[in-house]
């Protein structure tokens, strides 16, 4: 082998991920120590803005958002739930019994989500409105009082992150529940096992992977996004991701968008690694 | 022994078009080891699973100790399996994998700790009860699996070819020590396997199965030496057939010409009632093999051919020689340093006893895919 040979080969690996990392240098953590270092700087839009290093303004924007903040994770947290809970089944449905079908279904789970987040969010938006097709209805047929509102609610703003972050929940469960292996279900059978006990002993706990990936998936988002707060909610339903495109946005007030946004990623980073501790990486790791 | 534990009556399974248990009646005794043998696509492992309570029956009955349990779910049966995958739960230790059936039945603590331990020690596998199976090698993964299912003493334990995995000489060794291991707890085995000598060192009796159904069931002695159809004697182990016919039958023996013209004779009794156009074989360790010259010794068989090939296996020599009309004969001879002075080319002669002579049914070829196995 001559010395070129090696040397190519030793090289091979850092050449390989040399496109990725150039990638996530430029686009991912570069923008990053801007938005760090644009959260400690001083000034407005019209006489610009100069580094200080003044960090006064991250407790004044927890103090200023403290409710924002605490209703992204209040809302991210009830929207991973919901759609857990109506993921579980459909997923688990799909991968024990779906037969040929599987394909089919699986694609039309995802097919809603070829259409653009936005408008889906708006045609929701649609669907809940005070004299809409449901609550119009409804109200017709004085099933509802005239001045009952969905919209602009809590509720309102909790399922529509549910619906709008399904897929990221339910095929994470679905390939968890896929790949156990039947003889084991098989095998919890001939082991005196119950179908409530085969699912509570074995499937349950071997699908437990796919539950944290879903979570995750699910609540990153969730707790990060402005579009449901913003189509479907009110002014008492904003979020913190509201909160930092108006600062960015509307009052151009750079540095604290800035430091709400890094404030949100830290919160997350800690949530996620007290998580992974908790029921994560330990047991993913013993089952594979 | 003796009585009976499980016994099979007309079961017949299809799935959608295929047929893959064909009326299929069978009795197994109480401490029998009893294998299903055959190749793939035969039925056996269908067959297993039906007794297991994994798949039902399209027809027929299945009984487990005298109680009719065919439409019984796996979990209300004294019967437990070891999978072909072994299907250790991967999230439990395997403590935890062996004492899983005796909590299902909420037996105590103490008792737990006991049986688990009793039966880590009959697989030979103690000490390592807080291990996952992914830390374990495949022949102690086959342990634990057997330990799990013997700790809820079944009256019947199905097998599902649990060595399949292994390498050969642990193959081997697992074979020796899964019959110590059934006669020390003298449960019934049900065994399922497509590997003729596995089938027939452990086995107490066996059937050979093909097409959903049963070729033959008898002791692998029975099996090896009077093979009921040409299929079995291919089956299990290299035999020589040549087709005849019946010329005269006195004393016990009857005359068969076979191709080529020669007359053997064969015991009366292994004609089973086939009138005149039989298949004769002999096992190629039967025979005989030495010059043609002079006349052939009085009260054996005697086959004319050329010899083909000679091979050198170290403990023995095999002989491949073209025999009557276009057949080809194999022979095996023990290596004794006094084998018969012949070279390829030589026109030899193949001499056997009467008694070693066995009558086949006819069976349709082998498929492709069966003789892969």
């Amino acid at each position: 082998m001559s010395g070129n040979d090696r040397l190519g080969r030793r090289a091979a690996p850092y050449l390989l991920t040399m496109p990725g990392m150039l990638w996530l240098v430029a686009f991912f953590l570069a923008p990053l120590v801007l938005m760090v270092t644009l959260s400690t700087q001083t000034g407005n839009l019209l006489d610009g803005f100069r580094q200080t290093w003044h960090f006064g303004i991250y407790p004044q924007v927890i103090w200023q958002y403290q409710h924002q903040f605490l209703r992204s994770f209040e809302y991210g947290g009830a929207a991973t739930i919901i759609a857990l809970v109506v993921s579980y089944p459909l997923a688990y449905w799909i991968a024990f019994h779906g037969g040929r079908r599987k394909t089919t279904l699986l694609f039309l789970l995802i097919l809603p989500f070829f259409v653009s987040f936005v408008i889906r969010t708006l045609a929701w938006q649609f669907i809940l409105a005070d004299d809409g097709i449901v609550l119009g209805a409804l109200k017709r047929w004085h099933l509802l009082p005239s001045g009952y509102h969905a919209l602009a609610t809590s509720t309102a703003v909790i399922s529509g992150l549910a619906y709008n972050f399904l897929p990221f929940m339910a095929l994470p469960l679905y390939v968890s529940l896929e790949r156990i292996d039947r003889s084991v279900v098989e095998a919890a059978g001939d082991l005196y096992a119950s179908g409530r006990d085969v699912f509570l002993r074995v499937i349950l706990p071997l699908s437990l992977p796919g539950v944290f990936a879903g979570g995750l998936l699910t609540f990153v988002p969730a707790t990060g996004d402005y579009v449901n707060a913003d189509v479907l909610g009110g002014t008492r339903n904003n979020m913190v991701g509201n909160a930092i495109q108006r600062e960015y946005l509307e009052f151009f007030h750079y540095p604290a968008g800035a430091a709400m946004s890094t404030i949100l990623m830290v919160l997350l980073l800690v949530g996620i690694f007290a998580y992974a501790r908790a029921l994560g990486t330990r047991s993913i790791q013993e089952y594979v | 022994m003796g009585e009976t534990d499980v016994r099979l009556d007309q079961v017949t399974k299809r799935f959608g078009d295929v047929l893959a248990v064909d009326d299929l009646t069978l009795q197994i005794d109480q401490g029998e080891f009893f294998s299903l043998l055959g190749p793939s696509g035969c039925g056996k492992t269908t067959t297993l699973r039906m007794i297991g309570g994994f798949e039902d029956p399209t027809a027929g009955v299945i009984h487990l100790g005298g109680k009719d349990v065919t439409n019984l779910p796996p979990y209300r049966r004294n019967v437990n399996t070891v999978f072909q995958s072994y299907a250790l739960f991967p999230h439990l230790d395997v403590f935890e994998n062996v004492a899983f059936g005796l909590r299902r039945h909420h037996v105590d603590r103490q008792e737990i700790k006991r049986r688990v331990g009793e039966s880590l020690t009959l697989v030979d596998m103690p000490g390592l009860e807080r291990r996952k199976p992914g830390q374990l090698s495949g022949g102690q993964q086959q342990r634990v699996a057997l330990a799990r299912a013997l700790v809820n003493e079944p009256k019947l334990l199905l097998l599902d070819e649990p060595l399949g995995a292994l390498d050969l000489k642990l193959r081997k060794q697992m074979q020796l020590e899964l019959k110590r291991i059934q006669k020390d707890v003298g449960i019934t085995f049900l065994y399922v396997t497509h590997d003729q000598e596995e089938a027939m060192t452990m086995s107490n009796r066996l059937a050979v199965m093909r097409h959903g159904k049963i070729e033959q069931i008898a002791t692998p002695e029975e099996v090896y030496e009077h093979p009921a159809t040409e299929f079995v004697a291919g089956f299990l182990g290299a035999s020589n057939l040549l087709e005849g016919e019946v010329k005269s039958r006195h004393a016990g023996v009857a005359d068969v010409v076979v191709e080529g013209g020669s007359t053997v004779t064969v015991p009366d009794a292994s004609l089973n009632g086939s009138e005149s156009r039989v298949k004769i074989g002999v096992r190629p360790e039967k025979i005989r093999l030495e010059e043609d010259e002079g006349e052939p010794p009085s009260g054996w068989n005697s086959v004319r051919g050329v010899l083909q090939i000679a091979t050198f296996v170290g403990v023995s020599h095999q002989y491949t020689v073209d025999g009557p009309a276009g057949t080809t004969l194999t022979v095996y001879a023990q290596n004794l340093g006094s084998g018969a002075n012949v070279a390829p080319g030589d026109r030899v002669r193949l001499l056997w006893r009467p008694e070693h002579t066995f009558v086949v049914r006819p069976s349709e070829p082998l498929a492709e895919w069966e003789e892969e196995q």
